[in-house]
């Protein structure tokens, strides 16, 4: 069950880092610990939902941005572009000029990611998880979360491919004449999707070929909009492009899946909302709901942190130009799918995932129990303030990692400040200058 | 290590508390997430079973290396017929209890289904104390 091999696309800048612990009191896992003043986010809790980049003051939280040169490895490119990425821009610009300037930067062929949906629906592939209500794998951060945070809900994450995957699939397929010098690529709104793709042996590295961040992509293509006034006015003929049907288009909207769900279904969105909810979700013995749909971000993809354009705006605008598509999907793109049908058999459904056990004290479960009464008489002695001053982002997370030997009673600044003696006789109990949780020997004592 | 959990009669705005935050103590065990839940379950179970028929009482925890005991001991009106009890959909339940949800006869026979190992002692009008065992053995 471990995946020591999991890829995390943000990291800390130590030289911006001012360890003010914003990122540590918002991280949804708690795997951001202070350690000498510079934040440390631990590789076995991160789920790169990318809310310390959020929350930082400082910039020092940075993100993986893969060069757009990368596209000049082959000599076909092909850009899986989910909607979103449209909306970023305003009004001014229509999608066909996107889509051009998007040619422009380097790509030869262009599938919009929400294609997948369709596509799905007239394979009529069949969900396989077992246990109800299903929980939506489409967003790759809640996925990991409860992975790691709610083990016991692991078997009720769905299956099916995400519509990005299933698109990639019929790109190459339909492409598969031009060989090995196709190179497909993803445009990504968030953080989640890039780990999700730079993880060896996961479904992503094997389908993509290059990953390229949305604001990456997004200057570029405003570069060339803006140079090029005359040229781009040109192909001013309204919103033809997109392949997809009107729901598949309000996909990664909020509601857009569990409104198109049978049965009962709910959508939840924002990571603390979902946390909110999937705390209760463990506890419930049954529920009458058949579907959840939970969006790390809030208001869905469209407020994925490498967005640029307002979450608001750029929803109403995706919503705007679905009214102007189709229920169904025009027969020759059908017919085009069907073509490719054979490369879907048996090919639309993913492993199911693994529980990871990460939340444990202690791998020896001797050793977990002692640490669990060490945790509450430690706790016991602790302010209860939550002032995270200690380098932690809790009373309890500190109790957790003295009692794991990662860290230190002295780190506690409400006792050393209330009784200094207490506080010496305290740490030498529990044990004197132990290792920090990033491994170094921690000299604040 | 020992925890111990109150349960108020008649409040089932807290049903599902004591087995929620004894999950949070067995997620730090490294326990097989099905064992959990199957702890959960019998928990849960029992824990409405207090606060549906009795006048109060408490849920004992034990946890161990390769065990956990659950008692849930309370005062009340006890089980005057433990057969019928375990018999599925069986129920005493009064028409309140029924109308919030609960009391569907399951009570029991879902805590035998879910625990390795069930003892019951009971005095009709005195207390009910029930004493449920869990292996964590990996392949149990």
């Amino acid at each position: 069950m471990s995946d020591a091999g999991f890829h995390h696309s943000l990291q800390v800048l130590n030289d911006a880092c001012k360890g003010c612990t914003h990122c540590m009191k918002r991280c949804p896992t708690g795997a951001i610990r202070i350690a000498k003043g510079k934040a440390w986010i631990s590789a076995e809790l991160c789920i790169d939902c990318g809310q310390c980049m959020a929350v930082c003051p400082n910039d020092a939280i940075k993100i993986e941005q893969d060069p757009l040169s990368q596209l000049q490895r082959f000599t076909y490119r092909v850009g899986i572009i989910p909607a979103p990425f449209f909306a970023q821009f305003p009004d001014t610009f229509t999608v066909t000029q996107v889509l051009s300037a998007l040619y422009d930067i380097g790509f030869t062929h262009i599938y919009l990611a929400e294609t997948g949906v369709d596509i799905l629906d007239i394979l009529e592939a069949k969900e396989k998880a077992q246990a109800l209500p299903l929980i939506s794998n489409f967003c790759p951060a809640v996925q990991r979360l409860i992975q790691i945070r709610y083990p016991l809900l692991v078997e009720n994450l769905t299956r099916l491919r995400s519509p990005a995957q299933v698109t990639a699939i019929f790109a190459k397929s339909e492409l598969k004449a031009l060989g090995e010098s196709l190179g497909i690529f993803y445009l990504t709104p968030c953080a989640a999707k890039i780990a999700q793709f730079k993880t060896e042996g996961s479904e992503e590295h094997r389908l993509f070929d290059g990953i390229i961040n949305f604001d990456t992509a997004y200057n570029q293509v405003s570069t060339l909009l803006a140079r090029d006034k005359e040229k781009y006015a040109n192909q001013n003929i309204g919103f033809t492009f997109p392949h997809c049907t009107r729901k598949a288009l309000r996909w990664s909207l909020v509601k857009g899946q569990s409104s198109n769900q049978s049965g009962r279904a709910l959508a939840v969105d924002e990571m603390h909302n979902v946390i909110e909810f999937l705390d209760i979700l463990e506890d419930e013995q049954e529920t009458s709901l058949r579907f959840l749909e939970l969006d790390a971000c809030a208001e869905g993809c469209v407020g994925g942190i490498l967005t640029v354009r307002n979450r608001f705006l750029a929803t109403e605008q995706l919503r705007h130009w679905s009214t102007a598509l189709p229920k169904e999907l025009s027969q020759d793109l059908v017919e085009r799918i069907l073509v490719q049908s054979p490369s879907f058999e048996n090919n639309l459904c993913l492993k199911a995932p693994q529980p990871m056990q990460v939340m444990g004290l202690d791998k020896d479960r001797s050793k977990a129990l002692q640490k669990l009464e060490k945790v509450d008489r430690i706790l016991a002695a602790l302010p209860g303030i939550d002032c995270g001053l200690c380098g932690c982002p809790s009373c309890l997370a500190l109790a957790q990692d003295v009692a794991k030997s990662q860290a230190s009673l002295r780190q506690c600044v409400v006792l050393k400040l209330k009784d200094p003696k207490e506080l010496n006789s305290l740490a030498r109990i529990w044990g004197e200058r132990p290792t920090t949780a990033n491994g170094q020997k921690d000299d604040q004592a | 290590m020992r925890q111990e959990y109150l349960v108020p009669a008649q409040d089932f705005s807290v049903a599902g508390v004591a087995s929620s935050n004894l999950k949070r103590l067995l997620k730090q065990l490294n326990i097989n997430p099905f064992t959990i839940k199957r702890i959960m379950v019998a928990v849960f179970e029992a824990e409405v079973n207090v606060i549906a028929h009795s006048y109060g009482g408490r849920i004992v925890c034990d946890l161990e290396e390769e065990e956990i005991t659950i008692q849930v001991i309370d005062t009340g009106p006890g089980i005057p017929n433990l057969d019928l009890a375990m018999t599925e959909g069986w129920s005493t339940a009064s028409e309140q209890v029924r109308e919030l949800g609960y009391g569907a006869g399951m009570g029991l026979p879902n805590i035998k289904k879910n625990c390795d190992h069930l003892t019951i002692q009971t005095k009709a009008g005195e207390h009910t104390h029930i004493t449920m065992l869990f292996c964590l053995k990996e392949g149990e």
